[in-house]
This record gives C-alpha cells, sequence and structure tokens, in this order.
C-alpha cells in the first residue's frame, strides 16, 4: 500500500487535526473560523490566496530554491573588483560558526539574564571597538553604515543647535541620498568642493563656509573613492573653530595601520561593520557603527541601545544593561531620539568574534597587506597605455580610481570585456561623478594575491587594446 | 517542586514544570582572556613581488594618519576564541531552545533550518551588490517572485525590501507620505500623523524623525480608540494614519475601515503596521481595509530568524498610486529576464544600503514556499487558535486578566495584566518575568508607558504545540503560587540564570559610573574588577 502523505505541515505542531478539535473543545468554541468573528466579514478575503503551489517536501524546496541561486555568478567563480561600500575580505570560519548557533540566531529581545550571552557578546563587540577607534562609547549596531552617518548627522544638529551640515564632496551618492532623505526636513546638507587632482576637501572653500549656522563637518577616511583624507587634523580644527562637531566615517578594517579619527580630532566616528566577518550576501551583511567620547552630551544623543556593564547582587559578577534608556524610543516613543528597533545585532556579534579572532597583530597585517596589494595593483594598471591609476593623487586604502580615458574606451565597455573573461571590474564612477571621466573605483583587498591582480592588468590591457 | 525527577517530567500527561538551570559560566569579559602573543587567525602573506611592486606604502601615508600604537585588542587562540562564544551561546536563550511564547509582538516562531542552509550557500553569500545584473538574475528573481507573494498577501501593489526591519520600513513609508504630500505642494501644511498607543513605539517615533507631528490616539474601555477621536484628530493638517491592527491587545479593530475613511475624506494617506499579521494571513487584508501603505516584518511573520535583534528585513508596500515615491532602485521583470529600475525621479532616495538584507528576503521566500496558501492560512488558524487556547487557560490563574473586550476572542497575542496580583502580594511584573526565565522561558512586559498595569504580553505562534502550551501556563502558574507563598522567590530572581539580579541601576543612569566600553569600565572602576 502506498504511504499516504500526512496533512500535518512540520512547521505547524498543532495542524494535527485531532490536536486542533481538542483545542476547540477546551474553549468552547465550535470552529476555527469562529474565532476570527471579530473581523467584519466586509474586511474578509473570501477566497483562497492565489499563490504558487507549495514545495512542501524539504527536498523539492531545496532544489527549487538551489536552482534560483545557480542562476548566479558568483565572486567565487569569478575574480571580483567590486568594492565601493560592500567588501570582498576574508571571512574566518569561526564567524560563520558562531553567528550560526541557534542560541544565538534564533534569539530576539529576551532580558539580560536568560539573554545574557548576547548581552556581553555585544558589549564585547562595543569594546573591541572602542579599542580600535579609541573612543569610549560604541552603539549597539544600527542597520548599515548609511544609517550610521545619517544619525551621526543628527546626533550633531541636536547637540549644536544648528542645522547646517558640510559634507566632503566626493561622498557617495547612495549615501547621499540617505543623509538628504533622513535629515529632511531639519537639516540642510551641502557638498564641500574637493581637490579635483587630489580628491581632498578644499580646505579654503571649507574655512569659507564654515559659520555659526554649521553643526557638522563630515568626511570619510578612507573616503568613498579610496584616498585618505590628507587634512582631516585641519579639518578637525577649523569645525572646532567654527563650534560644529567633525564626523568621521572610517573602515574599521584600516585601523591597524591608520589612526582611529579621534586621534586626529573626530567626535563622532561612524561607519559600517561589514568588513568585519560579514560575506558580502549581495549587500545583506551591513551593520552601522556610531562611536563618541563618553560624556553625557554624546550619550544621551545617540538612538541606539547602548549596553553597559554593571555588578549584580552576587559580589563580582558582571551583569548587564541598557544605558541611558530614557533617550530611547522605547521608553519616550516620539519623544525618544530617533528611533530604535530590530538592526543588525548578529552582524555585531560577528564582527566581535573577527576582532577577537584577528588582535592587534592581525589588523596590522591585513591593513599592511591590503595597502600592499592595492598599491601593487594600481601600479600594474598603470602600465596599460592610457590607463591612469591612481587617477587620484593621493595615497590610498583598498580602494583606487582608474581613469580610461586614455584608451578610448568607456568603463561600460572595459567591463563589459571583462565580465566576458570572468572578471568583475571597478565600480562605473561615470553617473556619480562626471567630472572624473571615465573612471572606475577598484577595490583590492587581502583575498587578492599576486596570480589574480597580475591577470587583471592583462587582462585590462587585452580589453582596452 | 519535589527533588523526584519523575515530578518534572509529563509522565502522568499533566504539565509540570520542568527542573531548569541555565549554562552558568562565569566567563570573563573577553579582555580577561588575553594573553599576549596569541593568535587566532593567521593571514597569507603578502608575496615578495607584490610587496617590492607596491613600494614604501608606508612612507605614502601622510603622519597625522599612521596609528601611532596598536589597538588594545584581545590576544587569543582560536580555540579560546571558541570556546568563549560557545560558552556565551549557551548563556543565551534562542528560540530553538525554548517555548518562546513569552516574548509577545515579537512573533517567535520556526525557524526552518533547510533557509538557514541556502542563505549560507555561495550562491548568496558571495554576491556582490553592484554586480552586473546579468549575473544575479537567480537573486533579482528572488526579490521579484517575493515581491508578487507579498501582493497578493496583502492585496497593495508594489513592495520595497530596501528597509533593514520593521522600524526603517515605517520610517520609509513616513517619508513617501512626505513625498507624497509635497507633490501635491501640501508639505507644509500635512504635518501630523495620528496613531495609537497600542502600535509600536516606531510608528510614533518613526513619524516624528521623518519631521511630522505625532497625534496619539487613547482606547476606550473597549480596548480601541473610538471612530470619534479619529474624526477629531483629523483635519486639513493631517498627513497621516500610522496603526497596528490588531494592536499589541490582541483585539481586531472591526471598523478599521471607517478610520481609513475618515483619513482619506480628510486628505491624508494611511499606513497598516502588519507587524501584528500572523493571526490574519489570508484572513484578512490591508487592501480590503482601504490602506494605502503597509508592512510586514519578514523576521517575524515570515519566519527568518530574529538574529538577537537583526538583521531582519521590513517589507514595505504601497499602491500603484504611491508606488512612483518607492525607494530606489526597484526590481523589474522584462519577458525571462530581471533588471534593477533606477530611473525613478519622484524616489524618495535610498534607506538603506544597496537593495537590504538579501539572505532574509531568500530565506522568507522559501517559507512562504513551503507553506502556500493553505499554510499560511493554517499558520494564521493556528496562531489563533494557541492564543485562544492559552488565553482559557493562563485566565484559570488567580490573580491574572486580560483587560478589554472581556469573554471576546482576541486574535495572535494577548495583553494580559498581573495587577490584582501584585497588589496581593506586593511583586512586580518584572520579578514575575525574571522568574519566569528560571524555567527556562521568556518573558515580556509591554512597551511603554504601561497602559496595562503590570502587564504581560504573550504571542504563541503557530509553532508552538499544546503540550508546550500548557506548560508555558503551568510555569505562570507556579511562579504566581509563589508570588503568594514565597515573594523573596521572585523579588530575588533570577536564579538559575547565567547570573543573578543587577540592583545597583546607578551604572545605568549615571554618567560617572555608566560604562558601554571595557576602557571605560577600566577608567571608572578600575579598582573594584
Amino acid at each position: 500500500m502506498a504511504a499516504k502523505h500526512s496533512a500535518s505541515h512540520p512547521y505547524i505542531p498543532n495542524s494535527v487535526p485531532t490536536i486542533r478539535q481538542q483545542l476547540l473543545d477546551e474553549i468552547g468554541a465550535p470552529s476555527v473560523e469562529a474565532l476570527f468573528a471579530t473581523i467584519p466579514d466586509e474586511l474578509r478575503l473570501k477566497r483562497r490566496l492565489d499563490l504558487p503551489e507549495p514545495l512542501v517536501s524539504e527536498q523539492a524546496l531545496r532544489a527549487h530554491v538551489e536552482d534560483l541561486l545557480a542562476r548566479n555568478a558568483t565572486c567565487r567563480q569569478n575574480l571580483n573588483f567590486l568594492g565601493a561600500g560592500c567588501y570582498q575580505h576574508y571571512v574566518p570560519a569561526v564567524c560563520d560558526e558562531i553567528n550560526g548557533r541557534g542560541e544565538f540566531l534564533t534569539a530576539y529581545a529576551g532580558e539580560p539574564y536568560e539573554d545574557h550571552g548576547r548581552f556581553q557578546a555585544l558589549f564585547e563587540y562595543a569594546s573591541m571597538m572602542g579599542e580600535l577607534l579609541e573612543m569610549d562609547v560604541v552603539n549597539v549596531p544600527t542597520y548599515d553604515g548609511l544609517q550610521a552617518t545619517a544619525t551621526a548627522l543628527r546626533m550633531a544638529c541636536r547637540m549644536t543647535g544648528r542645522r547646517q551640515v558640510l559634507l566632503a564632496g566626493t561622498i557617495g551618492r547612495d549615501r547621499l541620498s540617505m543623509i538628504r532623505n533622513y535629515c529632511q526636513p531639519d537639516i540642510e546638507a551641502q557638498l564641500l568642493p574637493f581637490d579635483p587632482v587630489r580628491g581632498t576637501v578644499d580646505l579654503a572653500e571649507l574655512e569659507s563656509r564654515l559659520s555659526g549656522a554649521t553643526a557638522a563637518v563630515y568626511f570619510e577616511n578612507p573616503s568613498y573613492l579610496g584616498f585618505l583624507e590628507g587634512g582631516a587634523p585641519e579639518i578637525a580644527v577649523l569645525a572646532h573653530r567654527a563650534g560644529a562637531e567633525c564626523v568621521v566615517c572610517v573602515d574599521p578594517i584600516s585601523l591597524g595601520v591608520l589612526a582611529p579619527p579621534s586621534a586626529y580630532g573626530a567626535d563622532i566616528v561612524c561607519g559600517d561593520l561589514q568588513p568585519l566577518g560579514m560575506h558580502m550576501q549581495f549587500g545583506g551583511g551591513h551593520a552601522g557603527f556610531i562611536a563618541t567620547r563618553d560624556e553625557e552630551r554624546y550619550v544621551r544623543q545617540f538612538p541606539s541601545r547602548l549596553f553597559g556593564v554593571t555588578p549584580t547582587r552576587v559580589p563580582g559578577e558582571f551583569g548587564f544593561g541598557d544605558v541611558a534608556y530614557e533617550r530611547t524610543s522605547f521608553a519616550l516613543r516620539e519623544q525618544g531620539k530617533e528611533w530604535v528597533g530590530t538592526a543588525s545585532a548578529l552582524w555585531g556579534i560577528t564582527a566581535g568574534v573577527y576582532m577577537a579572532l584577528m588582535g592587534p597583530q592581525g589588523f596590522a597585517e591585513i591593513g599592511e597587506s591590503i595597502l600592499q596589494r592595492s598599491r601593487y595593483a594600481s601600479r600594474e594598471v598603470n602600465r596599460i597605455h592610457g590607463v591612469r591609476s591612481p587617477a587620484l593623487d593621493s595615497p590610498f586604502f583598498k580602494e583606487f580610481v582608474v581613469n580610461f580615458d586614455g584608451t578610448g574606451k568607456t568603463v561600460a565597455q572595459i567591463n563589459a570585456g571583462l565580465l566576458e573573461r570572468g572578471i568583475f571590474g571597478g565600480k562605473d564612477l561615470t553617473a556619480e561623478f562626471a567630472d572624473l571621466g571615465q573612471s572606475a573605483l577598484f577595490c583590492v583587498t587581502e583575498v587578492h594575491n599576486r596570480a589574480d591582480i597580475d591577470r587583471l592588468a592583462a587582462t585590462l590591457e587585452e580589453v582596452v587594446r | 517542586m519535589s527533588d523526584d525527577i519523575r515530578d518534572a517530567r509529563k509522565t502522568d500527561g499533566r504539565p509540570h514544570v520542568r527542573r531548569f538551570h541555565q549554562a552558568r559560566w562565569d566567563e570573563p569579559v573577553l579582555f580577561e582572556l588575553s594573553t599576549p602573543g596569541a593568535r587566532g587567525l593567521l593571514l597569507p602573506e603578502t608575496e615578495a613581488e607584490v610587496a617590492d611592486g607596491a613600494g614604501d606604502v608606508w612612507g605614502s601615508i601622510p603622519d597625522s594618519l599612521r596609528r601611532r600604537r596598536p589597538p588594545r585588542l584581545p590576544e587569543m587562540s582560536q580555540v579560546h576564541v571558541v570556546r568563549h562564544y560557545f560558552r556565551l551561546s549557551q548563556e543565551n536563550l534562542g528560540a530553538d531552545l525554548n517555548i518562546d511564547v513569552g516574548q509577545g509582538t515579537c512573533t517567535m516562531k520556526h525557524n526552518p533550518k533547510v533557509n538557514e542552509q541556502l542563505a549560507r550557500s555561495p550562491g548568496m553569500t558571495e554576491l556582490h551588490p553592484l554586480q552586473d545584473e546579468s549575473t544575479v538574475q537567480g537573486i533579482l528573481e528572488i526579490y521579484y517572485r517575493m515581491e508578487q507573494l507579498l501582493k497578493e498577501i496583502s492585496g497593495l501593489d508594489r513592495f520595497t525590501f530596501q528597509p533593514g526591519a520593521g522600524s526603517q520600513a515605517i520610517y520609509t513609508c513616513a517619508c513617501i507620505v512626505r513625498a507624497f504630500h509635497a507633490s501635491r505642494g501640501e508639505a507644509a501644511r500635512r504635518n501630523e500623523v495620528v496613531t495609537t498607543i497600542f502600535s509600536h513605539p516606531s510608528d510614533a517615533a518613526c513619524a516624528r524623525t521623518a519631521g511630522f507631528k505625532v497625534i496619539t490616539l487613547y482606547p476606550e474601555a473597549n480596548g480601541l480608540p473610538a471612530i470619534e477621536a479619529v474624526k477629531a484628530a483629523v483635519s486639513e493638517r493631517t498627513a497621516a494614519l500610522f496603526i497596528t491592527n490588531p494592536e499589541d491587545t490582541g483585539i481586531f479593530n472591526p471598523r478599521i475601515a471607517e478610520f481609513v475613511q475618515v483619513v482619506h475624506e480628510a486628505g491624508g494617506l494611511c499606513f497598516y503596521d502588519q507587524a501584528n499579521a500572523n493571526g490574519l494571513l489570508g484572513i484578512t487584508r490591508a487592501r480590503e481595509a482601504g490602506f494605502d501603505m503597509c508592512h510586514f516584518n519578514l523576521h517575524k511573520t515570515f519566519g527568518t530568524p530574529h538574529g538577537s535583534g537583526g538583521p531582519g528585513v521590513g517589507a514595505a508596500g504601497c499602491t500603484s498610486a504611491l508606488e512612483r515615491f518607492l525607494p530606489l532602485p526597484t526590481v523589474e521583470r522584462e519577458g525571462d529576464r530581471y533588471r534593477l529600475d533606477y530611473d525613478r525621479p519622484d524616489s524618495i532616495g535610498k534607506v538603506r544600503s544597496f537593495l537590504g538584507v538579501a539572505p532574509a528576503i531568500l530565506k522568507a521566500y522559501a517559507w512562504v514556499m513551503s507553506l502556500g496558501a493553505d499554510g499560511l492560512r493554517e499558520v494564521a488558524e493556528t496562531a489563533v487558535l494557541n492564543n485562544n487556547y492559552l488565553l482559557h487557560e493562563v485566565l484559570k490563574i488567580p490573580g491574572v486578566a486580560a483587560p478589554y473586550a472581556e469573554g471576546m476572542r482576541r486574535l495572535e497575542q494577548v495583553r494580559y495584566s498581573w495587577k490584582a496580583l501584585c497588589e496581593d502580594t506586593g511583586v512586580t511584573t518584572d520579578d514575575i518575568g525574571l522568574r519566569a526565565a528560571d524555567f527556562g522561558v521568556h518573558y515580556w512586559h509591554s512597551h511603554h508607558p504601561f497602559i496595562v498595569p503590570e502587564p504581560m504580553t504573550l504571542e504563541p505562534t503557530e509553532s508552538y504545540s499544546k503540550a508546550d502550551l500548557d506548560e508555558y501556563a503551568a510555569i505562570l502558574r507556579e511562579v504566581a503560587d509563589e508570588a503568594r507563598n514565597q515573594p523573596e522567590t521572585l523579588r530575588t530572581a533570577p536564579h538559575n540564570s547565567p547570573v543573578h539580579r543587577v540592583v545597583d541601576t546607578r551604572y545605568f543612569e549615571d554618567p560617572e559610573m555608566w560604562a558601554v566600553t571595557w576602557r571605560a569600565y577600566l577608567r571608572k572602576h578600575g579598582g573594584e574588577g
């Protein structure tokens, strides 16, 4: 006799018909339908949802999704030089192991007692970020670096009571869009012109624009275009002279070799954690951090949760809990600072694992390695006739602008040629920065070895010819 | 409780409370585990040709941008990193471990392992979001298909998956409201958003962040705001209504369509916060109630894990009239190809990097595809049946009540009140919750402010069996008995958790004492450790 498939869905224990009837009997309801009596008839959907037939067996479901995923071409199958905010770094196995633990993965919002583990892991995450950044206050992660930047700017505006922010002109256009969206209608965001040769902030122009209306000066180090902001200390001095906050976005993986922004005068530091142990995941690995000095006027402006360490009633035991909770929207609804909710905690825990694995030596080594590999790549690419790299005359970290004007080809043509040969070329910058001509932003990390880089150079030479 | 383990097992078909004790490792903070020179990971050395070819990389960096002293990170072997985090994980009560009906409003449900495995395969993890469209057709198709599913489930016309969780989706819809009124020259005048106190705090907070004044409606004796209150609140200044239904009380507002009508007649838009949609799948939709926008939490209703607090996805949907304002880009299908559309001049722009949390979208898609139309309806029916059964069992416990709508059925959750027990015994809902933790479950009171006195919010989704619900009710009964007979046990709880109760709240409130990082702790309390 053929086995008859049961109607009970594996995800729904009480879908067993006899149990359902037992529950109905217990509560004295004639039918499940009767439980929905409060929903008026005119609001009821009087038909079955029109959805595809389900793939009830796990085997069929897996085959279906695997078939869809097989239509992607990955950065493992191809050689990838895309960055521009999402980075291909090596992800240590331990990172995936820890963030795959069901105890963390499926937890949510329990108290600091039965969920002590995630509180401690996130406190430790913040503490290690604090060491990288040399700052004493780091939030439980927000959604991503874009959100962290927009919130950092709003914090600066609330602190100063001013409503204008000046932004380095080489900011990425997605981040700018996010800021403009997020700061409406209270804040005016102005772009600062940049030095066309070096890419850096035009200090004279900054000085002339700063006024008593300026809440913050914002720049990135390394910048969206990869170069280092050489005038960083001067920018901070100018901002402070005008009574403005200096807000700096930083790539945390650079901090084994580059100075933390606090060392050159930054007041609020923000950025994205994705480089620290998260796979790219088509942009799904992002989480944002915000850090400040431990001064009450900063702490009170955070919208995010801040986990603090505390003694318990047992001597010597560490507990954790929310610091200055009364500033949040959880406590005060619309009177709180912006809002707080589910964001990216699992990636915060993962970044903590990454920092613990790397240690000070690991950060120094990876920073140097990226400096070397990216500079080697730029030099190799620069040898190609008609190609100029780096197109901006500043030191850089991880990313650099390559200009193709001398080749007579567009970036789109070149990237199409690279793609045919299994290489994902740099991000086409022509739409974002028309003044840079036919330029692309290439990203080189520790995952790229000499053979990869030489292959890029050789293939580019072939494609631009 | 007796010491005979058989009393803590289901030996006679009746639920008992189990002799739970969580792992307690007294695990030090990572910095205390540091051993100078230890390494957790070794990196590939840079090849000599690359190092030589790169030249003097240090010399190229301006002095002021060079790191002067190494970061004081812990130095640990891989062995100890793994052990530390495994211990911390054991000190954390994931939904996989417990009868997680105590985190009301959070829709804790089973997160299928197959979906996790799929999301962790290289076809998902090793994709860069800026790859050429031709190389990401699979993931774009998943976005497209998931959008079609949610369109049918909500009745609305378009969705974006960019928001990273529910609050960001609410914020996105607040931006759409702003853009809509601006497009009609009414942005300055229409500056008020109406919400309700039992809607999530983010309905108020996100609207405020987007620049709106917030008007909050309070419930009548039946637990719902009166239609007259809505009429009184709306005016030519009304930009929108942001409302949850059912609210966190689990009471469905039967006049919701009238609320919408009143706001529409005043020229406002209506946003349906569908964080509480688990009891509504296939039953009723935003479309039928007349809403212009809604959102779903894929990490709640659609079975993707909560990640200790994200990442999730707040899928925000709207009618075709508002489609042009959605964040950039949208995913479009042309024939059998999928592409990203950035050519949308009226878009509110970006609300999050790239295209949102793609692996969560994949997991939610797989979850719906496992269930189909009948399965989704069964989810809703079972969630509601489970909730009404748990309500029936909990109300047998002396001292607890379910305020509002007495005797009526609830949908997927209930906000209870321990007012009577607390008045009798002097314990608080916090004490009850911390004692519940001793039995291996979560417990949540309510968002602030506590409108319901001494609140408790339970949401037994479709993932729990009758025996599970019986066990949870038995735990509450045990705790309530203790409140009467040995209240000190509650006031000093938890006893079986990884750590004990925090009694000195100055560490959270006093700027001289709080420490959000280890370095701050050492600076302020160095001698105490």
